[in-house]
């Protein structure tokens, strides 16, 4: 088990340092002078070279491709042009957000998609399933942010100013502006409730993939030797289902989810941006507009960082639910 | 109805009668509609009515634009094939009723059989390839200029009317025609980029996959960090830091996009390198371009087409998204994801502006994705045994 | 060990099975009836197609019953306890309790995810109220009875750990954990190797004299039907066109079918002759043919066969052959 997940870490180092340096070459071969930023007219050509000395962009590209990579690795992202303020320090304010918002979407999209795909599986040909069938294509074939703009109409704006229900979500930001004055209580239910709306958007299109994957992968497993024993031992339906159908047809679902993340994070993205959450999809857009070089290159790093570690984990899990793949 | 000879399977069709004939003469698509035959007659009769309806209710809009601007030109071309190939569909369909007919079982035509039978995903293609021509036909169809802006007084944020079925926008366009132009930039930057991505996965993954070896690996490596990134962020950095532009956002999807196909199409080889016929044709001396070329990658288009299908769905989504973030198609061309992104700050107040465009992406990934889900069902059982 | 007049344990009569397919209805069992006493081995034989495994599906309710449908009238008596329209409580009851069954795919018959212990150890926790720990070592007790060595290690190993016929020794302790008065085999040799058989089937026969439990043994085998059982019923076509003791079916087979089954064996006596084969396939279960279904392929078809056949009984109890020809075809000795 232990080579096996060492194997896999071993292998993660080289992809990560690939995106790394695709995304440096990217960003470093695109026109536009980042430096533009602070020109005033009549700025003298000395002072110029001196600040483009500072951010060492009057060294050639594969020199600055070494020390970058050698600051990076020692922890020193730069500094951001736009936030004034070190790399790391800009990190470490957004990406706890958005790794709080992916985690509580995926966990949505798990646990709903392999709920309903299990349903659907279970209940094959019936109104259910076909029922459940339409919804899913529906979602699947959404765009997030669409869905995002149409839950705060519905549940935010609607909800609040024209039908005037008790209970509606708000539409931006992570925390209310009075958050400081709350109750301890009142700050979990604020947090909460701020977290519903962009976890649905982003959920709810992996939720309509996982569920119509998870019906495909039932089907099969339901279908095998091993459960038809498993009904001659006299086990119930529920049994039957849960604990020996589930956990074999969960198998391929963890590497769907695996490729799953990429998309989960550029979700992010929009889903940010629409809802003003602070977090790093927003914040590296902002940087990709701004030109804010290291910023771009630290966000970029972040994500396939992320992506890796995702799969990692995804590795992890593939192991304990397979026995047959620990014994490699 | 149809009956086993051997190995061949014969049909018979439903006999028409002389009258059909005529019938067909005056309204293709009604005899074989009034036979039962729903799916091709429903299809031929609503292009027949659908196209003349144009002509009829339009003619000076039809005249000018046979002088006009090459799309309108183009339109009028659709037009008129589009009548024609109804009109003999239908009439040479009513004259072959009595033939009989013997049909092949290959792979493809077994495929297309099972395919015809799935009535949602013929459902979706007939849906798709009506998006298709009305985006051709939109100069003629469109009531409004998308670009014109009607009295910035009284026609603004105007929700539904008899004017504007769809409603007007913050400068008094109409809804619906932008919406119907903006299809044409959706489906035509959808299935260019996803050809792009096709040939260039299709022919790396094969080489990858026969090859083997260093090529390989290397090619591999480079499709395992493209799909492990988040495709967006890498978009969106390349879009940005160049000038967004249509053709710039049509190449950056179909480049992102390949390294998806190059895995499947690796796969695919990888399992058929070590079949016989592989085998017999290397013994005969047949090259390797010329076994990557004309027997492997046919065996392997199977997935491929499925994965182009649902891919186009998903680039359009995400060409919609770029738009909404305005690194995609520029003002004042409209696009869908632009339309959604107008909408945003007056969502409480008009909100049309925002819901149709996302409906009609919805519907038309919708429609990509159940023929998709169909060709998958009609091809896989078959390659498998 | 007589089993004669003893009652009989299981007893079906008349099962019909249907499955009902947009192509029509196939009658894969139309008809069937069958006894099994205590103590005996009852073997099904047949081709593929010819619905034996289909009916001891039936017996245990273990086919969906959207597309299958076992149909009124059918009857299979447990002791006297009717088996049909129970109710799923009951079946769940009976089943790997009184009726255990084993299967033909022992490479994929096991949860590849789950130890085996665990799974031997399920059926006895939901029959038996045992505990964990009880389970468990009742477990390594069935593994070291069904011959598996080091029973302590194998019981917290999994499925891809194993042989072939390793697995299937786990799938009879499994069977046989809670005691069943009935074990179904469905072809519980077929996919194993020739010396592997030879060690199941020896398995079974001293399992079977050790907790004097009933065989229904489903299999295409005729070696092991003469090896392992005391009466033979053959399937053919949805219907039994024979029964009687092993050694009548083997020493004076009365339906032409049998006759044809056991004309295709290879022979030690004659090891250079060619084998004989049964012309023609077998009809499709959608579209029985009128008349005997064996019709299109026996060779003594002739006038009378297009009427339908009942099953006509040859002198002893328990002797009968679905074939109007049967008792003057045995008598003039045209069997041989």
């Amino acid at each position: 088990m232990t080579k096996y997940l060492a194997r896999r870490l071993l292998g993660a180092i080289p992809l990560v340092i690939g995106i790394a340096t695709i995304v440096f070459f990217a960003v470093n071969l695109a026109p536009g002078d980042p430096t533009l930023r602070f020109l005033a007219p009549g700025m003298n050509q000395e002072v110029i070279e001196q600040m483009r000395a500072n951010f060492g962009l009057d060294q050639p590209m594969h020199i600055r491709y070494v020390k970058w990579l050698g600051a990076m690795l020692t922890g020193d992202f730069g500094y951001s042009f736009s936030h004034s303020r070190p790399v790391l320090a800009v990190l470490r304010d957004f990406v706890p957000n958005t790794l709080v918002l992916s985690a509580v979407a995926l966990v949505v999209a798990f646990v709903l998609g392999v709920l309903l795909g299990t349903i659907q599986a279970v209940r094959q040909y019936s109104k259910v399933d076909s029922g459940l069938s339409v919804v899913l294509l529906f979602f699947y074939s959404m765009p997030s942010f669409w869905l995002a703009l149409m839950l705060i109409l519905t549940l935010s704006l609607f909800a609040r100013n024209v039908w005037e229900l008790p209970i509606w979500f708000p539409a931006s930001g992570m925390v209310s502006t009075d958050y400081e004055f709350l109750s301890f209580g009142a700050q979990l239910r604020d947090r909460f409730m701020h977290l519903v709306l962009p976890t649905l958007s982003l959920a709810l299109v992996l939720t309509a993939g996982i569920a119509r994957y998870m019906r495909g992968s039932m089907l099969e497993v339901i279908r095998q030797d091993y459960i038809r024993t498993a009904h001659a031992k006299g086990l119930s339906e529920r049994v039957v289902v849960f604990k020996h159908a589930l956990r074999n047809a969960l198998i391929p679902i963890i590497t769907l989810v695996g490729l799953y993340i990429p998309v989960l994070f550029s979700g992010t993205v929009f889903i940010e941006y629409v809802f003003a959450w602070p977090g790093m999809g927003r914040t590296i857009y902002e940087a990709i507009l701004t030109r804010d070089y290291p910023l771009v290159m630290a966000g970029s790093f972040f994500f396939a960082a992320m992506v890796v570690v995702a799969n990692l984990i995804a590795d992890v899990l593939y192991a304990i639910v397979d026995p047959r793949i620990r014994y490699e | 109805m149809s009956s086993d000879v051997g190995s061949l399977v014969v049909e018979h069709h439903q006999g028409t009668s002389r009258g059909g004939r005529l019938l067909s003469a005056i309204l293709p698509g009604l005899p074989q509609l009034l036979a039962g035959r729903w799916g091709v007659g429903s299809a031929a009769l609503l292009t027949w009515v659908g196209l003349l309806w144009i002509v009829v209710a339009r003619p000076s809009r039809v005249a000018s634009a046979l002088g006009g601007a090459w799309d309108e030109q183009l339109a009028v071309g659709t037009l008129v094939v589009g009548l024609s190939t109804a009109w003999l569909w239908s009439w040479r369909d009513v004259a072959a009723a009595h033939e009989v007919k013997r049909v092949g079982v290959s792979v493809w035509e077994l495929a297309v059989r099972a395919f015809s039978k799935n009535r949602t995903a013929v459902a979706g293609l007939l849906v798709i390839v009506g998006l298709y021509v009305i985006a051709l036909l939109t100069p003629l169809v469109a009531p409004y200029d998308p670009a014109f802006q009607g009295d910035l007084l009284r026609e603004r944020y105007v929700s539904a009317s008899a004017a504007h079925p769809l409603g007007t926008d913050q400068f008094a366009r109409d809804v619906l025609s932008r919406l119907l132009y903006g299809a044409r930039i959706s489906l035509l930057i959808g299935f260019v980029a996803v050809s792009i991505s096709v040939t260039i996965g299709t022919l790396l993954g094969a080489i990858a996959g026969f090859l083997g070896g260093i090529v390989d690996g290397v090619i591999m490596r480079f499709v395992d960090m493209v799909i492990s990134f988040p495709r967006l962020v890498l978009l969106i950095t390349i879009i940005a830091l160049f000038e967004p532009s249509i053709f710039l956002i049509t190449a950056v999807l179909g480049l992102t996009l390949w390294p998806g196909t190059a895995r499947i199409v690796r796969g695919e080889v990888l399992s058929l390198r070590e079949r016989e016929f592989v085998q017999a044709a290397t013994a005969l001396g047949f090259s390797k371009t010329r076994i990557i070329l004309r027997h492997l990658i046919p065996n392997a288009l199977g997935p491929v087409i499925v994965a182009a299908t649902l891919g186009i769905g998903n680039t359009i989504v995400l060409e919609a998204g770029l738009s909404f973030l305005g690194l995609g198609v520029q003002p004042p061309t409209p696009s869908w994801g632009t339309m959604v992104a107008d909408g945003r700050n007056v969502l409480l107040n008009a909100w049309w502006l925002s819901t149709f465009p996302g409906l009609a992406i919805v519907f038309t990934v919708l429609s990509f994705n159940l023929v998709g889900d169909g060709l998958r069902d009609a091809l896989d059982p078959r390659l498998r045994s | 060990m007589s089993a004669e007049s003893a009652p009989a344990l299981l007893s079906v009569r008349d099962l019909r099975t249907w499955f009902f397919t947009d192509q029509g209805v196939a009658k894969a069992v139309d008809g069937v009836s069958f006894d099994v006493r205590a103590g005996e081995t009852l073997g099904i034989v047949g081709e593929s197609g010819c619905g034996k495994t289909v009916t001891s599906l039936s017996v245990l309710g273990l086919l969906p019953q959207p597309p299958a449908r076992v149909m009124e009238g059918s009857s299979v008596r447990l002791r006297g306890e009717e088996l049909i329209g129970s109710g799923e409580r009951r079946m769940r009851a009976l089943r790997g309790n009184e009726i255990s069954m084993i299967f033909q795919e022992p490479m994929s018959s096991l949860n590849p995810v789950y130890k085996i212990g665990g799974q031997i150890a399920e059926s006895l926790r939901l029959h038996r109220g045992m505990d964990r720990k009880a389970a468990r070592a009742e477990a390594v007790r069935l593994l070291a009875e069904v011959g598996l060595s080091e029973p302590e290690r194998r019981v917290d190993e999994y499925p891809h750990q194993l042989s072939g016929g390793m697995r299937q020794r786990v799938m009879i302790a499994m069977a046989l954990s809670c005691e069943p008065s009935l074990l179904i085999a469905d072809e519980p040799t077929t996919a194993l190797d020739v010396t592997v058989q030879a060690q199941i089937l020896e398995l079974l026969a001293e399992l079977r004299g050790k907790f004097g439990m009933a065989v229904l043994l489903i299999t295409h085998d005729l070696g092991v039907v003469a090896e392992v059982c005391d009466r033979v019923v053959v399937m053919y076509a949805g219907q039994i066109v024979e029964t009687g003791t092993v050694y009548d079916i083997f020493g004076e087979p009365a339906h032409p079918y049998t006759r044809g089954l056991l004309d295709s064996l290879p022979s030690v006596e004659d090891p250079g002759k060619r084998l004989d084969s049964i012309p023609g396939t077998v009809p499709n279960p959608i579209d029985w043919p009128t008349g005997c279904r064996f019709r299109a392929r026996c060779p003594l078809a002739t006038e009378g066969c297009e009427l339908p056949q009942d099953l006509v009984e040859l002198g002893e109890e328990g002797r009968t052959a679905r074939c109007w020809r049967a008792p003057s075809l045995v008598a003039t000795g045209a069997a041989t």
